[in-house]
Formats: C-alpha cells, structure tokens, sequence
C-alpha cells in the first residue's frame, strides 16, 4: 500500500497540503526517518517562518543551514538571500552589498511577475538538489515543508512559467536543468499531507488534479495524518451498544461509581468519530490513485521532537521500513 | 499575571455568553480570524445565528473558502459575490428563534478586483488594457496579500452600502493572522507613490529607449533584472504598472477607508482557535497585535474543544476502574444479561470491550486534559471567552450551525455531556 520503494531513495521531496494538516510535522518526521536509514538530509522550511526546526527542538533556523538533529540540516527559505546567491554564483554580479537598498524594489516586481519568486524559491531548492546528486553537498535528499496547496502549484510550475514568459534571459536557460530534476520521477515527488476531514480531502483531490495537469512533478504519497483507531470489531460494537442500555450502565455504575456513563459516551465519541472520518478517506480513496501513508493520531502528544520522532516511527512502518 | 485593562483570565461562563450576545447587538461588524482548520468558516456562520435570535434587522456573513456543503445549506454555492438570504423556514426548523433576517455571502475574489479596477480607471480603455493584462491575473490569483486586501475592501463597500445591521466576515487563511491587519496599509505602499514611480521611469519618457535615460539609483536594478528576466518582460511588467497607477489616487485613499473601518469602534475582531498548540500559539499572538493595535479585541472562541467529562475526576476514576476490573465486570454483566441479550452472552466479549472502552477513554483524556492546560495557560485572553465543543461530524447544514449556535450562547446541552454525541442524531 506504501508508495513504490524508494521514496526515501529520491533525491527531493516536497510536503504540501491544507493548513493545519501537519504538513511540516510529517516533513520534520520524514526528516528523521531519512536521517535514520542513513540519509543526510537537507529540510527546507519554505514558509519563511524557520519554525518547522521546533519540531526537531531546535530554535528557528535562516537561511544558512544549521544542524539540528543528527544528519538533519535546517534552512529557511529567504527569496531575497536566493537571489544573491544566486547572482553571485551564475551572473558574477558584483552586488552583494549594493542589493540591499534595491531589495525592496525587487520584491515589487517580483511579487507581482509571475514565476520570479517562485524561481528564486524552487530555483534554491534544485540546486541543491544537483549540488547534492554531483556530491559536492552536506546532505543526500532535501525534504521540503513546501507551501500550502493554495499556493505550491505555482511555485512547482515556476520553471515553466518562466519559460512561458520569458523569451530569452539567462533565467530561462536555468530553467532547463530546474526541469529535468523536477519532472523525474526517481529523483523528486510531491507529497500531500491531509486529515480525514471534510475541506482537506476536498483541498487534496482538487490538488491532486492540479499537480496532473499544471505541473510536471511526479506525485508521490498521500500522508493520512491523524487518524483515530478502530476501537471494535463489527461484532464487538454490537456488544458495545448493548453495553449502554440503562440497566447495564446502572449495573457498572454500582461497581465503579456514576461517571462510568460518560466513560461510555466517550467511547461512543470516539467510534462516531473514527465513522465520519472513515467517510471522508473513501471519499479519498475513489477520487485519488496514489499511494495512502496513514498517520495515527497522536493522543495527547506535545509537537516536539518526541511526537515527531513518533510519527517517524509510523511512517516506517507504513513503508515497510 | 494579574488581570489588568480588559485584558483577564477566563471566568464564569455564564456572565461571557451574555457579553457574547451583547457584542454581536452592538456592533456592526465582527472579523473572524484565526489558522487555518480551526472551524473559522463555520464559526462564522454560526455567529450570525447566535446574533439573529438577539437583534433585528439584517444580518450577513460573508464567508471566503467555505466548504461545498456549507455553501449548499446557505444557498451560496456558485453565486460568486452575490448575497443570498437563508431560507427562514431552515432556520425555524433549526430551532433558530430569528429575529433578524440571516444573509449569507461568498467572496469571489477575482470578481472583487474587477469591480475595484472598474471603479477607480479613469476610463474604460484603461480599465480594459488591466484585465486583460496577464500579470494582473497573476497579482490577483496569486499575490497572497491581495486576498486578504480584497476581503476587507469588500467588507468596506458592503458595510458602507447600509444595507445590513449586522456584517461578520469570515477571513482568508493568511500566512499569520496579522497580514490581515496590515493588508490596506500594504496595498496603499504598494501601489503607492515612490517605488512604482522609479519603476516605470524609464518607460514613462519614452518606451525602452526611455531605458537607457535611467538614473544613478535605478540603474544597478535594471541592470540586474534585465539580466535576469530579460528586458521585454520587463518592459511588460512596467507597462501595467503604468496603467494600474492611473488607478493610484483612488486605491489610496480607498485604503485609507478600510484601515479607518477595521479601527471604527463599531468593528470587533473574533479570534477562533483550537486547543492545541500551533494554532492556539497564533492565536495568543493575534489577540496581543490587535491589543498592540488598540483594535477591539471582542472575542476568543475555543473551537472543537473535547468534552469537560474527559478530565471530571469522577469519571477518570471510573474509566480506571472499569479498565482494572473489565475481567470480572465483564462476567458479572454477562451473567445479569447474557441470556436475555445475545450481544452480552459472551462474557470474553464484554470484557474486551469494557477494555477498549477504558483505553479510549484514557487515550482521549491525555487530549482533554492537554486541552485543559493550554486553556488554563492562556495569559492574556479577551472579556468574551466561549468553548464550543467537538463535534463528532463536520458542520453540513444548518442544523449543524444552529448547534454551535447555542453553544456560543452559552447553551450546556445536557444530552451532550451524558451522550457526548451531538444532539442532532449522529449516533444514530
């Protein structure tokens, strides 16, 4: 049920999917997981917040990547650094301390350009990427907390666009090798994380159509994050459901006091629960053909380096690992 | 952490609700904001229940991404920025006692950008030459502060239309809560004056020509950005810029307007969130900015909360009880009931399910009792603090939004705490 073998042997992976999903938790526990087999991992945190590195406990990292867990590596996405160095190292534009001042100016075109921070972002992560494939990089794979669905197609097209729109350029002859990473499927694949829930299903499928049809990434799993236990077997529940008739409840009551009735209805919670959710991941599974990793709910656990390392065990298992 | 201001801890529940019913009377708009997959959509909606039972006249909620059901239940689904009423008829049978008529609104956001360029071109032809420009799309589409901007712009312009008493507005998921706040003030300096003024320069003497005419100061970035996106693309993106400044003077002082609106005493901000941590952390940081503000900080609303009976002693005494002692409980039950029930004559069975039932009950206490101490730790939180509980199904109609209804009101459903199932027949 795991996506095909090797997805821990790619070379890029990026984690997308509605906010409050767990998108950057499950890239900090593939992180780990990849750090475990004995990859050296690059994380980027392309949300500029620097706070997916909390989930590893560390403090918000920048854009210079800093160690934060065994073979992990944490850097913050920063399109203006992006651009310096990448006018340093591809035009030998001696800007680097006159960019400052225009700074502001370029953040003008490139919020409204289509595809100019976009490059800048996806254009840093590639070259990682091939630094790392050449082997002159710290770290084998680079996983990335990309941005949320609303806005991650844009940023995985960004090569395309440029090219669309940019005739000549030497932002478009970088386009080529961006391409050829990012359409090979042995080397790079979007994943999307989502909850059995009404809105980020409906977000993933419509996502899922997106990557198909805007993008050449190749689409990797679906990471199922959250999801509660079956807690009784179809005949169990039977036994369950005869457990809460009053004659019954009045009988446990006696032995182990009154609030025994809200310990049943919050057994009742919890199988209702699981059933509306179970709804919304057939729904999933109709629409979607990829690969489902499922995630359990992580029952009264703090996010921090020991929840995430939690997750990372599922995933394992998930993968078979 | 000594209450001080307005700013307290959470106390009596009671009191809260009533001021709950108060704000949604005397204001006349409520922002909701909050991240993303708390409930903000239905929380939204809800409101509007809760303040049509305690006013008159009319009442929208103007929501931005609402879920397909949502939409369907409030008769918006696809009408783009139209406003719809809710059938009243839905809300009676919901068990809404309305007073006010309830409206409800979706946010087409392209359709909102079109209506503004309209408005503010000097004429047509220019109006034309913007829409059908393809980094206007673009700006519009993709430009994340541009949904925010166009939010409460539109709230502007419904608000200053006079045609509802009561505005809530559900707001876009923005990277932090507080780029909302920022979003006039953003869009004016963006637009504005200076930097687009040095950007088209070259362009405004004389076509690219105009190019090589550039000043000391601008032309290290010419220099750059041609050789980065090459000249005709830039030429392009000066030329729109060229048209969108016709649009300048208006947009600014437009802005001007909204940012004015956001602070009018009439307007109140109510802050959704979950209890756990990420986006009760945003949350915290959200009501501190609007505090920082001097913006009226008029609610939390504690979304999705597991039921209290997860942390009642009692009932966590009992749960450890019945785990410890599932084994005989199970025969006795069985040998009570067994021959008059089938599905207790097993008493193996009884006893595997009493287990189960007492693990899930300690699993979910771990999260009750976690929830419980965030909201304890909560330092700074507004007068206004309600707790609307977990439901076990989404909210797909208006039932579901009369629900939560009640419990922002302060309503304790009584079967929901013996039950812990919504009231609306989901165990069944």
């Amino acid at each position: 049920m795991g996506p095909e073998p090797g997805w821990l042997e790619q070379r890029l992976l990026f984690f997308t999917g509605k906010g409050g999903t767990g998108k950057s938790t499950i890239a900090a526990a593939t992180a780990l997981l990849a750090a475990q087999h004995g990859r050296r991992v690059l994380l980027v945190d392309v949300d500029a917040k620097g706070s997916c590195a909390r989930l590893l406990e560390h403090d918000d990292v920048g854009y210079a990547p800093v160690v934060v867990q065994p073979g992990v590596s944490a850097m913050a996405m920063d399109t203006e650094r992006s651009l310096r160095e990448y006018l340093k190292l591809h035009l030998r534009v001696p800007v680097v301390g006159r960019i400052g001042p225009l700074a502001r100016a370029f953040e003008f075109v490139a919020t409204a350009a289509p595809g100019v921070k976009e490059i800048l972002t996806i254009g840093k992560i590639v070259w990682e990427v091939r630094e790392a494939i050449e082997g002159r990089a710290d770290h084998d794979i680079v996983i990335v907390d990309a941005a949320a669905s609303g806005h991650v197609v844009a940023q995985l097209a960004a090569p395309q666009t440029i090219r669309d729109l940019a005739d000549v350029g030497p932002l478009r002859a970088q386009t080529d090798w961006m391409l050829e990473l990012l359409s090979d499927g042995a080397i790079t694949s979007v994943n999307i994380v989502t909850t059995p829930e009404e809105m980020p299903v409906a977000e993933t499928i419509e996502l899922v159509d997106r990557i198909r049809t805007e993008t050449q990434v190749h689409l990797g799993a679906i990471v199922v994050n959250r999801v509660l236990p079956e807690l009784f077997t179809r005949r169990d529940e039977v036994t369950f459901d005869a457990l809460r008739d009053e004659p019954i409840v009045a009988q446990l009551a006696g032995a182990v006091g009154p609030g025994v009735g809200a310990v049943l209805a919050g057994a009742r919670l919890a199988v209702t629960l699981r059933r509306t959710r179970a709804e919304h991941l057939d729904r999933l599974r109709a629409a979607v053909t990829s690969p489902l990793l499922f995630v359990p709910y992580q029952f009264g656990g703090q996010q921090g380096v020991r929840t995430t390392r939690r997750i990372a065990e599922s995933l394992g298992e998930e993968l078979g690992l | 952490m000594s209450p001080q201001g307005r700013e307290r801890r959470i106390s009596d529940g009671s009191r809260m609700s009533a001021s709950l019913a108060s704000l949604l009377t005397g204001k006349e708009i409520v922002v909701c904001c909050g991240s993303g997959g708390v409930g903000k959509t239905s929380v939204a909606a809800a409101l509007a229940l809760a303040a049509a039972e305690h006013r008159d006249g009319k009442v929208l909620v103007l929501t931005v991404d609402p879920a397909r059901r949502l939409a369907t239940a409030l008769g918006i689904d696809g009408i783009g920025n139209l406003e719809r009423r809710v059938d009243p008829a839905l809300l009676a049978a919901a068990g809404i006692d309305a007073r006010a008529e309830v409206w409800a609104a979706m946010l087409d956001t392209k359709q909102s950008w079109d209506a503004l360029v309209l408005r503010h071109t000097p004429d047509a032809e220019t109006a034309y030459r913007i829409l059908h420009n393809r980094l206007y799309a673009n700006l519009t589409a993709r430009f994340v502060q541009s949904h925010d901007y166009i939010a409460v712009e539109r709230l502007y312009e419904l608000h200053s239309s006079g045609t509802y008493d009561l505005i809530i507005v559900d707001t876009p998921p923005t990277r932090n809560a507080v780029d909302f706040l920022d979003a006039p003030q953003r869009m004016a300096e963006f637009f504005g004056g200076r930097l687009l003024r040095w950007l088209t320069l070259p362009y405004r003497v004389g076509g690219t020509r105009g190019a090589r005419m550039l000043n000391v100061a601008s032309r290290p970035f010419y220099q750059i950005a041609d050789r980065l996106i090459g000249s005709k693309f830039l030429e392009e993106i000066a030329n729109f810029f060229l048209n969108f400044q016709s649009m300048y003077e208006g947009f600014v002082t437009r802005s001007g307007a909204v940012e004015r609106l956001l602070r009018d005493r009439r307007t109140t901000f109510a802050v959704v969130t979950t209890l756990e941590a990420a986006p009760l952390r945003e949350a915290e940081d959200f009501c501190r900015e609007l505090l920082a503000r001097d913006l009226h900080l008029g609610a939390l609303v504690c979304n999705r909360v597991l039921p209290d009976y997860f942390v009642v002693p009692e009932v966590v005494s009992a749960a450890r009880d019945l785990g410890a002692r599932a084994d005989d409980l199970g025969g006795e039950v069985s040998a009570a009931f067994g021959a008059d029930r089938e599905a207790l004559a097993d008493a193996g069975a009884v006893a595997r399910v009493l287990h189960t039932v007492a693990r899930s009950f300690r699993d979910f206490s771990l999260v009750g009792a976690q929830e419980h101490q965030l909201r304890a730790d909560l330092s700074r939180v507004p007068d206004v603090t309600v707790t609307v509980p977990m439901r076990s199904s989404d909210v797909a109609d208006v039932v579901g939004l009369a629900w939560i209804a009640r419990r922002l009101l302060g309503a304790e459903d009584r079967a929901v705490d013996d039950d812990g199932v919504a009231s609306d027949g989901i165990g069944a």
